[in-house]
């Protein structure tokens, strides 16, 4: 078994990773928990990133060379437990660890189970990276960055304050995608180098499970391992009536590679998709109309900040909006006539209106991609297309049994369809079958819009945390601050911003933090480890953050809530969602 | 253009418009008027008996045109006190605390939550006594038909019925319900915000884009702006063109370009000028000039100057105190068939400031003495300068002076800003020969002043006698310290 595994890759390939492509790696987009068809594209962790991977290297290497002995005693254990379990599960494996997908939660797991010892392979049955990387964060993030720019340099007004004198912008589509399409190429190959370096076998095809720890790769090879770990990821889901043609009706897929920019788009639904891709299109020139099924836009935010948000993002934008209406037929462009949508009330179903646009984008969400992938095999019904799990990734067949062996993360099980979550889940995993539980806290995982300025938030939000505070009897608090009142973002030009606060002001516990303004994404991560780690707003508030920074607004967030208990409270248990 | 183009346009009425602090961060304003001075046409001597007061949607940022009512804070039949916030408005810079200005009950809520008004309209009814709110709200049911706003008999509230009202009104305008079956939509939504912003009736435009679509374009060439962005830009065109278009299409209204000319768009300040003095055209007006001795004045000036007094304030008193002899000069022409006149004289004064115009508006100029009036005027400087002049500090004024003389310029004239019923320029005082009855000889300073009206409310005698008075208080400025 040792014999089979190759160390021989240089570790130093994944040391050509640029330290600016971090910033193109954050998570892209977010929903809450209890929404899982509202949830949205992918972020990549840092793992992702080679540079910490040639430690990382070094010592599986040198774990595996001396560690065998140990790799072997849990394969006992393994084989052992599957047996009072399963009636014929393979007795040895190929592997300790397999991965069906490569996309970010699948590659988050690998890198973690090489890094704990496990001989580790991962089926990819298109390329590697998955959605965030080839169809999602990481693409729109190189749109983003151009509209953002492109903002700067067209508004005239805020140019003028700075001082600033700039002839009108302009923009090469093709230029504009091909940056977003290498941006995609080199983290993709990132990746793969990442994977390669470490020693995980990256195996092509399609996977289909068999049974219990057997599954097929492609058409023909069958492969053995003791765990196996099920992220085949999410692709964009187009309700029923919608005829997607990739042209004038497209998905995110389409939009990303920015093959025209339509005068007049109309996007249907208003999360974090239509939202990023709206600023990129208002930006790029379009005009948009929003179609939200929902009685107002932006449902997954925080209401406060979903209105502020609307407010700079919506209203003084070339976009309109069509609210509580349903998008039952689209019909692409042809024959000389424009792409029509009828519109149909969502309460009492009457026809509302038919729009005449030049294009459509379909961000109603993602769909679970789990078809095909044999879960009958082993008796797992999904549902909506997802795969059930328990709060450790478990698969639960139809018997509402655990499935041994086989766990479920991200997009494909639908608890938090972002990609830090999928690899934070699949970190999860590894720690279980290596001997240690362990429980995500998904209240913790951050999430963010990168929008111009960003939205980012943890935790609850105020309607979600007054209805826990009303079931289980603790009073909640809020607190806000302004970027009005920030240095920096002064300096920066950029003072429209909030930052809420939702707390318990008997212990201190942080319940959710939401931030809408410059740099908002990169904040919300001083708040995410302060849930995660169990931080109270007492302690937090004494740290030091460097003047001046528009991490200040966080400081003065915390500062400004007020705690009635003064004696710091133990680390809270993570709570389970 | 040696006219002054003024930007303010008064709201409807002589409203009082407050702003006051609050711990919140969401600015708490002070909405309400008598609907005596709201609308003469409708129930006026009935609205002045009875004292029930119109909680109005304020304009709460000078590009504020519709608010949305966020909610009630109050329901109707609470009791209310002054100061109190009732209901909490979403304008399209931010969510503001609406307070009451008066004591009273909550009557009726005319526009409930979520729903729109425009800046003006009646958002709710305050009585002063439990007797008057079922008259109240008999009104509020009148006022939340969808009637025209100067219907005279409460109009039954389905607009597709056909009342038979007692009184001949105006036909209610087409209905419009949400359900009479699929429609297209056929402008873009920039055109429609334009539209919106220009006060175009997009269904009355014609559109030239892609599909008979009405583009921005095409609202802007119906409000008579030039395009500001090329018409029908192809997908995938490579050149975004807003604001500056790099290159403008050509349209059919513009004119060529002259070669290395270059197109600087309106600022905010400068459409609104722009706009304004557009619409004054809807009003026919005439000038009459009157030659005033200014010596005593000047003598006045140099006494009180070490106390604080300006030349401005010398002279908005001078022209109150001639307003509150013809109130006639003070009132307005809302629709054409009226006389509403304003029961305070407030004077707006012409300030250029830099890239515009705007006009600070000294209220009750009539009742506050001279001191008091300098201070005003030296903080609404102060905050014009800072561009922070609330909406009610440059949009109340009843009355306007502009004042040129201080370049030089020994006559001039202004044009009326809408709304206002005239407008007085003044020229610059100088030495001036002049002989006096007995046939004497002797040099006086004199200054022209020339008064711009709305002939359909102020006719030649008013103006002249106006005119006099002004004049009279001017040579006999001891009135004015008083």
């Amino acid at each position: 078994m040792q014999s089979s595994l190759s160390i021989s890759v240089s570790p130093h390939t994944s040391l050509t990773v640029q330290r600016s492509n971090r910033n193109a790696l954050e998570p892209l987009a977010f929903a809450p928990p209890s929404k899982p068809l509202n949830l949205r594209f992918c972020g990549l962790t840092r793992e992702a990133l080679g540079l910490s991977s040639l430690r990382r290297n070094s010592d599986s290497f040198r774990f595996r060379l001396s560690s065998s002995a140990r790799v072997r005693r849990a394969d006992k254990f393994f084989v052992s437990a599957s047996l009072s379990d399963n009636g014929s599960p393979p007795k040895t494996f190929d592997y300790d660890l397999l991965i069906v997908g490569a996309g970010v939660g699948g590659h988050g797991a690998a890198l973690h189970a090489v890094e704990k010892g496990l001989k580790t392979a991962i089926i990819e049955g298109d390329v590697v990276g998955g959605t965030c990387v080839n169809r999602g964060c990481v693409p729109s993030k190189a749109l983003l960055a151009v509209s953002g720019r492109m903002r700067e340099l067209q508004n005239d007004h805020h140019l003028k304050a700075l001082g600033l004198q700039v002839s009108a912008a302009g923009y090469d589509r093709q230029g504009v995608a091909d940056h977003a399409n290498n941006l995609a190429s080199k983290i993709r190959n990132n990746l793969t180098n990442s994977m390669k370096a470490l020693g995980v076998d990256i195996l092509t095809g399609f996977g289909t499970i068999l049974g219990p720890q057997k599954v097929k790769v492609g058409s023909d090879k069958v492969v053995t391992a003791k765990d196996i770990i099920i992220a085949t990821g999410s692709i964009p889901f187009v309700p029923k009536g919608i005829e997607v043609d990739g042209k004038t009706v497209i998905t995110s897929d389409h939009a990303l590679k920015l093959e025209s920019v339509p005068d007049w788009i109309a996007i249907v639904g208003s999360g974090y998709i239509g939202l990023e891709f709206s600023d990129v299109y208002t930006a790029l020139g379009s005009e948009v109309t929003f179609i939200e099924a929902l009685d107002q836009l932006m449902p997954g935010f925080d209401p406060e900040i979903g209105k502020l948000a609307q407010r700079v993002l919506i209203n003084p934008r070339k976009i309109d909006y069509h609210t509580g209406v349903f998008a039952t037929k689209i019909t692409p462009a042809k024959d000389g006539k424009p792409v029509t949508i009828e519109l149909i009330d969502a309460k009492t179903k009457e026809p509302k209106d038919t729009l005449e646009v030049d294009a459509a984008l379909i961000a109603t969400g993602r769909a679970p991609f789990t078809h095909g992938l044999g879960l009958e095999n082993i008796n797992v019904a999904t549902q909506r297309g997802f795969v059930p799990v328990d709060e450790r990734m478990r698969v639960i067949d139809s018997n509402g049994n655990l499935v041994p062996h086989l766990y479920c993360i991200g997009d494909a099980n639908g608890k938090m369809m972002l990609a830090h979550a999928a690899s934070a889940q699949g970190i999860s995993v590894v720690e279980q079958v290596t001997g240690r539980d362990h429980v995500l806290n998904h209240l913790s995982i951050p999430a963010a819009c990168f929008t111009h300025p960003e939205i980012s938030m943890v935790g609850l939000t105020e309607p979600q945390a007054r209805e826990k505070a009303e079931k289980e009897g603790f009073e909640i608090s809020i607190a806000k601050t302004s970027f009005k009142a920030n240095t920096k973002a002064l300096a920066e030009n950029e003072g429209e911003g909030l930052a809420k606060l939702i707390y318990r002001p008997d212990n201190g516990e942080i319940l959710g933090v939401h931030i809408f303004g410059l740099h908002a994404a990169d904040l919300i991560h001083e708040a995410s480890n302060a849930i995660a780690l169990g931080t109270r707003i007492q302690d937090i508030k004494l740290a030091v953050h460097a003047h001046p920074t528009l991490s200040e607004v966080l400081d003065e967030l915390f500062k400004s809530a007020k705690v009635k208990a003064h004696v710091s409270a133990p680390v809270s248990e993570p709570i389970a969602v | 253009m040696a006219s002054n183009p003024f930007l303010s346009r008064p709201t409807l009425s002589n409203t009082s418009i407050s702003f006051s602090s609050s711990t919140s961060t969401s600015l708490p304003a002070h909405f309400l008027r008598n609907p005596s001075s709201a609308n003469y046409s409708r129930r006026r001597i009935l609205s002045v008996r009875s004292k029930i007061r119109e909680i109005f949607m304020p304009a709460l940022s000078s590009t504020m045109t519709e608010g949305k009512i966020v909610s009630w804070i109050k329901s109707e039949g609470d009791r209310l006190s002054k100061g109190e916030s009732v209901v909490v408005v979403e304008s399209d810079k931010a969510d503001m605390d609406v307070e009451t200005f008066y004591d009273g009950i909550l009557a009726a809520i005319v526009v409930p939550e979520g729903e729109s008004a425009p800046v003006g309209a009646p958002i709710g009814l305050l009585a002063e006594t439990e007797s008057e709110i079922d008259e109240a709200r008999a009104k509020a049911t009148s006022k939340s038909a969808p009637s025209s706003p100067k219907a005279v008999t409460p109009t039954p509230p389905p607009p597709t019925s056909t009342p038979a009202p007692a009184i001949s009104q105006p036909p209610p305008p087409p209905a419009k319900p949400a359900s009479d079956g699929p429609r297209k939509i056929v402008a873009t939504p920039f055109a429609k915000k334009l539209a919106k912003q220009h006060k175009v009736n997009i269904e009355s435009v014609v559109g030239t884009g892609p599909f008979g679509r009405v583009t921005p374009a095409d609202v802007e060439t119906a409000a008579g702006i030039t395009p500001s962005k090329g018409i029908g830009t192809n997908a995938g065109s490579n050149i975004v063109s807003q604001p500056t278009p790099p290159r403008p299409a050509p349209s059919v209204a513009a004119p060529p370009p002259v070669p290395g000319s270059t197109v600087v768009p309106f600022t905010t300040m400068q459409a609104a000028v722009s706009k304004n003095m557009v619409d004054s055209l809807a009003v026919p007006t005439f000038r009459v000039g009157y030659p005033v001795t200014t010596d005593a004045l000047d003598a006045l000036y140099e006494k009180v100057k070490p106390k604080g007094v300006t030349m401005t304030a010398l002279l908005a008193k001078a022209a109150a105190m001639a307003l509150v002899q013809h109130p006639v000069v003070n009132a307005t022409c809302k629709d054409g068939k009226s006389f509403a006149h304003n029961s305070s004289i407030n004077i707006a004064v012409a300030v250029a400031i830099d890239g515009g115009l705007i006009t600070p508006v000294l209220q009750d100029a009539d009742k506050l003495d001279l001191y008091l009036l300098s201070e005003k005027w030296k903080e609404l400087l102060k905050k014009a300068r800072a561009k922070q002049l609330q909406p009610n500090e440059y949009n109340s004024g009843t009355f306007t002076l502009s004042n040129l003389g201080m370049f030089g310029v020994d006559r001039f004239d202004a044009i009326l800003p809408p709304g206002q019923g005239a407008i007085m320029a003044v020229g610059a005082s100088k030495p001036t020969v002049v002989a006096d009855a007995d046939g004497f000889f002797s040099v006086k300073s004199k200054m022209l002043v020339n008064v711009t009206a709305d002939h359909r409310i102020i006719y030649g005698a008013d103006l002249a006698a106006f005119l006099r008075t002004f004049a009279k208080i001017v040579e006999n400025p001891e009135s004015l310290t008083l």
